[in-house]
């Protein structure tokens, strides 16, 4: 009213300015290519490929079902499935991408594919200097490219991927739970199939 | 004949150091009659140019650094050590730019206005005196010399927005103008003050009057009386606005108008137009430092060893950077506030002002017991009684509260 | 006098005529405030201080930039005129008429055969004094008019605020106009 807001904000940034040379929360300003802020555990740039284990091709995650590839609003990912199928992390035999390629020019990083994939296999990635001279190369990621091993998911999102981790064990744990109730049921089916036709009169086999 | 030229050179050079009057003579009297006047002119402007241009490269320079502390960053740092080459680098790059001319400007207007604009600033220091005995020109009427080269300064931000045949550039102009004519009076009135009490036009015999120590340390500066003070503030804001600074920097009001008369010009006009905005910032607090704080002055009487210049110099970065300060502060005033501002209150405040003044001289010849600090209070009640009242009457009934969002909470 | 008058009056004359004659109303105004200049620049030549300041004070700080003004917020859809209006040959020979008539009283008026007078040393004190002193009721008389005048652009200008709701174009404009009036009327009140 009478200029008191003016003395005010003038003793305000009086003080961002003396600040600055002692006190670290005054000058939040990192300089930036030599000092870096690790990433925030919730940052999301661009997706990438989940693997287990040691080797990327043996253990993608991906099984091709390109739901991923239908669901992307700017259509930057591009799939062709492969003819040879390889066991997945349950043993079942599925079927693998022969390329898989994200074009991170066109790539919104909307995670919607993340959003959509069924098998925990892409992921968003933090990493962000991807400044390249070609746009054309550099820019578009292929399936090799992409394929980073779960431990380093573990790193960027640890909450998230022991979340997904636990998931998976337990989805694992009930099929083999299950494949072995299968098997219990498949063996003691076959013993009482046998003993009915060991005995003269025949028991109806139960229905499986 | 070398030896006597450089003879006279050291000499001057040396005169210069120490603050001696005259410094010129004995160099110029080494060349021919018919050249000593030009030679003699060429010594008083040449040393401006190169120093005022120099104070723009640093003040930048500091202008971004201080601007960046306020704002919790650390401002450019990559040109040379502590980014002290930042200048120079923003140099070349303007230099560098090309010139474009828009297709439908007006080509001589446009090519005309940076060069109207800076010819007038640079006049202006023609009369500030720098020094004891470093004034270009001790004129009679020097305050209104700097006033009527100040007033042209108008005409070619109007050119500069009018030829370029852009909506914002002329919308700039205009509020330029608008801007530059409203706050001229105050800023005039103010300094009117100040010729009422030192009785001359004469900016060397203004910083005369305020020599001489009260008590022996408080200087006999316009600043430390009550009129000189509220004459100062009211000084400050008005030459903020004349040198379109923030908050009044709403000729080239980035958010809005893009950059006013600016819009159009780019590499070499442009940085001409910077450096006139920045020299008739410089102008304007040298005005300032001369009116009301003392000039070359020193503040303390064993501080007078030190030579004036260096005072005047001191001074007026002090205050380039109370304005880096009060723009790294408020935000943008918008135009009806910005007029508002200067007519309702500037207008009404310095003509107390003025009153005030006048009621000071005339108390001067009080001699009972205690005068000094009745006739001081006296006036210090003149000017904060209104100010207090037109402060309030001017927000009136208007509730100011905290601001509610309709749809953010 | 001298190389330095020629320039000046050149300047002075080339520019006046540009103003007459060009056919951009704002390279007119820009043209007349070269004129001030020049005029300015004669008195301050005179070593009339003063006065020459004053003139580009008002002239060219105020004057002009009414003009100006006045130029861009009244242009309307004009047709450009020719410069040169049919009847030219009359109004030379007019002119050169008037021009001759006036040479001749001024030739043989007492004045011309009068003594130049010593030249005075016009300080801005002597102006001062002799305004406070011997021309203080004129000096008063004019600073009343002015102030009338400014009340008067004031009250227009309240005028029109009140019938913002149904103007258009033209309510917008009239309020700087008068502002700017005002403002030369203040600057003269300054000067005197």
């Amino acid at each position: 009213m009478l200029g008191e807001g003016i003395i005010k904000g003038m003793v305000e940034t009086a003080k961002n300015f003396v600040g600055s040379y002692h006190d670290p929360k005054r000058l939040t300003t990192v300089e930036y290519p030599e000092n870096k802020i690790p990433a925030k555990e919730n940052a999301r740039n661009f997706p990438f490929l989940v693997f287990d284990g040691v080797d990327a091709d043996k253990g993608l995650r991906c099984v091709a079902c390109q739901i991923c590839e239908k669901e992307c609003p700017p259509k930057c990912i591009y799939i062709i499935k492969d003819t040879v199928k390889k066991p997945d992390y349950m043993g079942k035999m599925q079927i693998q991408p022969k390329i898989f390629d994200i074009d991170i020019s066109v790539c919104m990083s909307c995670q919607i594919c993340v959003e959509v994939c069924p098998f925990e296999a892409i992921k968003m990635d933090t990493q962000f200097e991807l400044s390249t001279t070609d746009r054309f190369e550099n820019l578009l990621l292929n399936k090799r490219e992409l394929a980073k091993p779960n431990e380093y998911y573990h790193k960027i999102h640890p909450t998230e991927a022991t979340e997904v981790d636990e998931r998976l064990a337990a989805e694992k744990a009930k099929a083999e739970a299950k494949a072995k109730a299968d098997a219990e049921a498949k063996a003691k089916a076959t013993v009482a199939a046998a003993a009915a036709k060991a005995a003269p009169t025949p028991v109806p086999a139960p229905a499986k | 004949m070398i030896g006597e030229f450089f003879k006279g050179l050291f000499l001057m050079i040396w005169k210069v150091v120490t603050d001696q009057p005259d410094p010129k003579v004995e160099f110029v009297s080494v060349f021919p009659a018919t050249i000593q006047p030009i030679i003699s002119v060429l010594l008083s402007i040449v040393p401006i140019i190169m120093v005022f241009a120099s104070l723009f490269a640093l003040t930048t320079l500091l202008e971004r650094k201080g601007l960046g502390r306020i704002q919790n960053r650390l401002g450019p740092n990559r040109v040379g050590p502590f980014g002290l080459f930042q200048p120079v680098a923003d140099g070349l790059k303007m230099l560098t730019k090309e010139d474009i001319v828009p297709h439908s400007a007006d080509k001589l207007i446009h090519f005309l206005a940076p060069i109207v604009l800076l010819v007038p600033t640079l006049l202006a220091y023609a009369v500030l005196p720098f020094g004891q005995n470093m004034v270009p020109i001790d004129m009679d009427a020097g305050i209104l010399f700097f006033f009527a080269v100040g007033a042209s300064t108008e005409l070619s931000i109007f050119m500069a927005g009018w030829s370029s045949r852009n909506k914002y550039s002329l919308l700039g102009a205009m509020r330029a103008i608008a801007q530059m004519i409203s706050y001229e009076i105050p800023l005039i009135i103010s300094s009117v003050t100040v010729i009422m009490i030192a009785g001359s036009l004469s900016l060397v015999e203004i910083v005369d009057k305020q020599s001489g120590y009260h008590f022996g340390f408080l200087p006999h500066w316009n600043v430390f009386t009550p009129w000189g003070l509220a004459g100062f503030i009211i000084f400050l804001i008005a030459s903020l606005a004349e040198s379109n600074r923030s908050p009044f920097d709403i000729p080239e009001a980035e958010s809005e108008i893009i950059a006013g008369h600016l819009t159009e010009y780019s590499g070499f006009k442009y940085a001409l137009f910077f450096l006139a905005e920045y020299l008739g910032m410089f102008a304007v607090s040298g005005l300032a430092v001369t009116l009301f704080l003392g000039g070359w002055r020193a503040p303390l009487p064993f501080l007078e060893i030190v030579p004036s210049y260096i005072w005047f110099l001191l001074k007026l970065m002090g205050l380039v950077c109370l304005f880096i300060w009060i723009r790294g502060t408020l935000p943008r005033l918008r135009v009806d506030q910005l007029l508002n501002f200067a007519w309702k209150f500037m207008l009404p405040m310095s003509l107390i002002n003025l009153f005030v003044a006048a009621i000071w001289h005339f108390t001067s010849v009080w001699n009972f017991r205690g005068a000094g600090l009745g006739r001081w209070l006296l006036c210090a009640a003149m000017i904060a009684v209104p100010y207090v009242w037109l402060g309030r009457t001017l927000i009136g009934n208007k509730k100011i509260t905290h601001r509610t969002y309709r749809f953010a909470n | 006098m001298g190389i330095t008058f020629a320039i000046i009056a050149a300047l002075t004359l080339v520019s006046a005529i540009a103003a007459m004659s060009l056919r951009n109303l704002v390279h007119c105004a820009l043209s007349l405030a070269v004129t001030f200049a020049g005029i300015a620049a004669m008195y301050l030549q005179l070593d009339a201080q003063f006065v020459g300041f004053a003139q580009i004070l008002v002239y060219i700080g105020a004057v002009a930039i009414l003009i100006v003004f006045a130029i861009l917020l009244t242009r309307s859809s004009e047709t450009p005129q020719p410069v040169i209006s049919r009847s030219w040959i009359m109004g030379i020979v007019i002119a050169l008429a008037v021009f001759g008539v006036l040479t001749k009283v001024i030739l043989s008026s007492s004045i011309a055969q009068r003594e130049l007078p010593a030249k005075p040393a016009p300080t801005v004190r002597q102006i001062g004094d002799q305004l406070m002193t011997r021309y203080v009721l004129p000096l008063e008389a004019i600073g009343l008019l002015l102030t009338a005048a400014t009340i008067g652009a004031v009250i227009i200008a309240m005028h029109d605020k009140k019938g913002r709701g149904d103007g258009g174009q033209n309510v917008n404009s009239t309020p700087s106009r008068a502002e700017a009036h005002q403002h030369a009327d203040e600057t003269h009140n300054l000067i005197t």
